[in-house]
């Protein structure tokens, strides 16, 4: 197991490489432009000296090595230095900077992580814990109402897309509700709430909840009827009857037999979604302004901003290749039929 | 007027009396709690040099001011200077060669220290180092020499005569930066100074305490303003991100923001929320005019790399007949109507303001006259010969294609346009290109409105300040983009007249507002005579802002929050 990770870990590098030169190349040769969304009186000749100064006119070539070594070499050694207080003479050195902002890439995606962590992940999870039961009791009593239903609100939670789910919470809870009610929730989430006392944490929760919710509807979907279709395939197995045939309690059978053998398949989709949190919900985070790691990504996508757009997606990129090797390790763990040495 | 507007009208002057009570609203600084501002497009930075966007421009202006700034009325007012200059009380050199400004007395950056003279000349030698890809430089064009002559004047020089000295310093988009703070961030460093740039100190009603790019600033009242009492508010929450719709609603409908910006949204939907009481909605109109450009050359792909070059005069387009019936079939009243509602104005002028120079010489184009255009194109001998319902000139039918950038509003138009245009018997093709790509400069790509590789393009453009000298200039022959200048320039038309060059070059050495005013109708006639420009929109900013918020006054001459310091809550 251990050699099976150490080599798939080796074989991330080029991979990495390769997806770093192909993602460079697709945000480079795409016709954007950082200087297009300024207001039309600015001059031509003054866009071209901007241009000139970011370095968009630098050879290709040029460009993606840079960035290499910004990202590669000088990032990191900024990090260990935040870290561990260090002095590994970064000094002086130019970062990776944003077009947008004129700062450090880096610094931004670090400031974005807390809220997208916060409401996609506290998605993630609320979404996990309602999905399982659902799915688990969906299979056992298939076609029943519950299961009907289930399938229905699965559905509705696939095909709705959250611009829609989204701004209809906003009206209900946020237009309709009257301010001064209990049930009124804020429909702009506040980026600057530090969380202190009980009641900072209240509002903290109370603005979580529309984002978390529209999001969880849609993660909730996926998870549960992959946990049902699971669930179904193991009912249905020998050892199930030989269970109950040897007198395992129903609940016994369900909980422990088909369950354990069921989750195998539901663990590695949940570790395969994980990157998709860090990647944040473009979509979701624009309705209620969350403004996590998506709105950094559409912005600077819509800004023509090159470098930020490259080490986001590459990040993305990363964390992608890297829980799908965990998906894999997992499940060989989980699964004694599975070996991979 | 009917009895229940009367009566109407009757309760809207008692309730808006109190409301001309509280405006001599006056108290200690930060009396009214905290402001909530919502800009859907976050800003990126808040140092204006190093980005030009508006919503940079305009978040900075709480901070950054300049010697001058302009009000609602497009009027210039002394800012942090004492006065205005002028030649009349020698401010302004006689022969209009330099201008020497005077500070106010006892100004003091928000980090206590005085604002002198020295800190001017810094910010013009910021802007203007070669390496610095400074975004406002074109406002210190012409300018040879900024010094100061003591602490509190400033004399800046021009190397020609200036009959229009106030832009060097003056408007939201080229404040005075702090000498002291940005001294290590010239030319090529900029970037790297990020505290900088997210934090500059400034003279102004707020200082910035917390700023996360293209998400939210937090600012604080300046305990060194320079005005007594002011600003009313402790605290600014200036809040970015979502759409144009949902900051209308936070503001119109939830009623948790005060000020929501540039709400370009469907004026049915903006009107309905506006009803539900909570706030108003408030437009400004500038310079800004939504226009089709009429391609003078020929776009046709045969042409290889002498496509949309003057080498090639467009087939039929440049018969201002053609045009002029285009013009009269479009119903510009619709068209304000279904887009743009309180934020647009019918307009046949492509300078329709300041009032001054907007000329009343085309004010026919009010009106739509389709019989009309059909009589202009008969007389003019272009009849539709084989009877598909297109006219032909020499059996080429008048077929055009009509561009324009991705946008709702904009595509409605298009719509409606080709409807009234084939009534005449002009048959169109429509495109919409995305913003970034169309006014993106690429010259790789085809798709630029520079290129214009169309018979008509539409767009909005403007110009900052009140001067219409830079703009006016935009139509010269020279401004014409073509492969040589790696297609840059103004003159996407490509409308070329000897006589309107002389007029440009008459406009640069005429001082005094009505000669400088006669020469502009004149310009802006000739250019709407030529019909190579069919104005269409007088477009206006629209913003919103709560009931409860007192003292704003819309300006699109400057930035849209000006005169924040005096704003105040009447909670």
């Amino acid at each position: 197991m251990l050699t099976y990770t150490i080599r798939r870990l080796i074989l991330t590098v080029p991979t990495l490489l390769f997806i770093s030169f192909v993602i460079f190349l697709i945000v480079k040769l795409s016709p954007s432009d950082p200087t297009a969304n300024l207001p039309l009186t600015i001059p031509p000749e003054v866009r071209e000296k901007i241009r000139e100064s970011l370095g968009v006119n630098q050879p290709l070539t040029v460009q993606y090595l840079l960035w290499l070594k910004q990202f590669f070499w000088l990032e990191p050694r900024i990090v260990l230095e935040g870290w561990f207080g260090w002095d590994l003479g970064t000094e002086g050195e130019i970062r990776l900077i944003s077009y947008q902002t004129r700062s450090p890439v880096m610094d931004l995606i670090w400031q974005r992580m807390p809220q997208t962590l916060w409401v996609v992940g506290t998605a993630y999870l609320v979404g996990i814990l309602i999905a399982i039961p659902i799915g688990i009791y969906s299979a056992y009593k298939q076609y029943s109402v519950f299961d009907q239903a289930g399938t229905f609100i699965s559905m509705v939670g696939f095909s709705v897309p959250p611009f829609f789910s989204g701004v209809l919470v906003i009206v209900i809870f946020s237009v309709l509700i009257p301010t001064d009610s209990f049930w009124w929730l804020p429909s702009i989430y506040d980026t600057t709430h530090e969380v202190v006392d009980w009641e900072s944490f209240k509002f903290q929760f109370r603005q979580m909840i529309m984002p978390v919710m529209v999001l969880a509807l849609q993660i909730t979907a996926q998870i549960s009827r992959f946990a049902r279709a699971s669930m179904l395939d193991n009912l249905n197995q020998d050892y199930v009857r030989t269970a109950r045939a040897k007198g395992v309690r129903e609940r016994g059978v369900v909980m422990k037999h088909v369950l354990r053998n069921s989750m195998i398949p539901v663990v590695t989709v949940i570790a395969l979604g994980i990157p998709g949190i860090f990647g944040g919900a473009i979509i979701t985070e624009q309705v209620f302004k969350v403004n996590g790691l998506g709105q950094l990504l559409i912005i600077a996508i819509q800004g023509g901003d090159v470098p930020m757009v490259q080490t986001l997606t590459f990040i993305f990129a990363i964390l992608i290749v890297l829980f799908n090797l965990v998906a894999d390790v997992l499940y060989g763990l989980l699964d004694p039929r599975i070996r991979y040495d | 007027m009917t009895l229940k507007s009367m009566l109407m009208s009757a309760v809207a002057t008692v309730a808006l009396t109190p409301m001309a009570f509280a405006d001599a609203h006056e108290g200690e600084r930060g009396r009214d709690g905290q402001l909530n501002i919502i800009y859907w497009q976050a800003p990126s930075t808040l140092n204006p040099y190093l980005s030009g966007g508006t919503k940079e421009v305009e978040s900075a202006s709480l901070v950054l001011e300049s010697l001058g700034r302009f009000s609602d009325t497009g009027e210039l007012m002394p800012w942090l200077a004492a006065d205005i200059p002028t030649v009349e009380n020698g401010g302004l050199a006689a022969d209009l060669t330099s201008i020497t400004w005077t500070l106010k007395e006892g100004v003091m950056w928000s980090d206590g220290t005085p604002l002198t003279a020295a800190d001017a000349v810094f910010t013009w030698k910021y802007c203007t180092d070669p390496d610095g890809g400074c975004a406002q430089s074109s406002y210190f064009d012409g300018v040879e020499n900024i010094e100061a002559l003591d602490d509190l004047t400033i004399k800046i020089s021009f190397n020609a005569p200036k009959p229009f000295p106030y832009t060097a310093l003056v408007g939201s988009e080229s404040p005075i930066l702090q000498a002291a703070q940005f001294a290590d961030c010239m030319g090529a460093n900029a970037p790297t100074c990020t505290d900088a740039n997210f934090g500059p100190i400034g003279t102004g009603p707020f200082v910035v305490t917390e700023f996360k790019a293209n998400d939210v600033i937090q600012f604080a009242a300046n305990e060194n303003f320079r005005e007594e009492g002011k600003p009313a508010f402790a605290t600014v929450n200036f809040k970015g991100g979502g759409d144009a719709a949902s900051a209308a609603r936070s503001v119109l409908e939830t009623g948790e923001y005060d000020y929501a910006w540039n709400l370009q949204i469907d004026p049915t939907v903006l009107a309905d929320m506006e009803s539900k009481g909570l706030g108003t909605v408030v437009t400004a109109f500038g310079t800004s005019v939504e226009r089709l450009h009429i391609n003078q050359s020929n776009p046709d792909p045969a042409l290889g790399d002498e496509r949309a070059t003057l080498k090639h005069p467009h087939p039929f387009l440049t018969d201002p007949e053609i045009g002029k019936a285009m013009s009269m079939a479009i119903d510009r009243a619709l068209l304000v109507e279904v887009g743009y509602g309180a934020g647009g104005q019918v307009t046949c002028n492509v300078l329709p303001a300041p009032a001054v120079y907007a000329s009343t010489a085309n004010d026919g184009c009010k009106v739509q006259d389709i019989a009309g255009a059909n009589a202009v194109l008969d007389a003019a001998g272009y009849m539709d010969t084989n009877g598909d319902g297109i006219r032909e000139k020499d059996g080429m039918p008048l077929s055009v294609t009509y561009q324009t950038s991705t946008n709702a509003v904009r595509q409605d138009t298009q719509a409606l346009v080709k409807q009234w245009w084939s009534e005449i018997g002009i048959d169109t093709e429509l495109r919409n290109i995305d913003a970034s790509v169309f006014f993106g400069g690429d010259p790789a790509s085809p798709d630029t409105f520079q290129k214009f590789f169309a018979d008509v393009e539409m767009y909005t453009n403007n110009f900052a300040g009140v001067d219409p000298e830079a703009y006016m200039a935009n139509w010269r022959c020279s401004e014409i983009p073509s492969p040589d200048t790696q297609w840059q320039g103004s003159n996407m038309q490509r409308f070329c007249d000897p006589a309107y060059d002389a007029l440009v070059d008459k406009l640069a050495q005429t001082a005094g507002i009505d000669a400088r005013a006669e020469i502009v109708k004149e310009m802006n006639d000739m250019l709407m005579a030529s019909y190579s420009i069919i104005p269409l929109i007088h477009r206006g900013g629209v913003s919103a802002h709560a009931n409860t918020l007192g003292g704003v006054l819309i300006s699109d001459w400057d930035s849209e929050l000006w005169n924040i310091k005096d704003w105040y809550s009447t909670k």
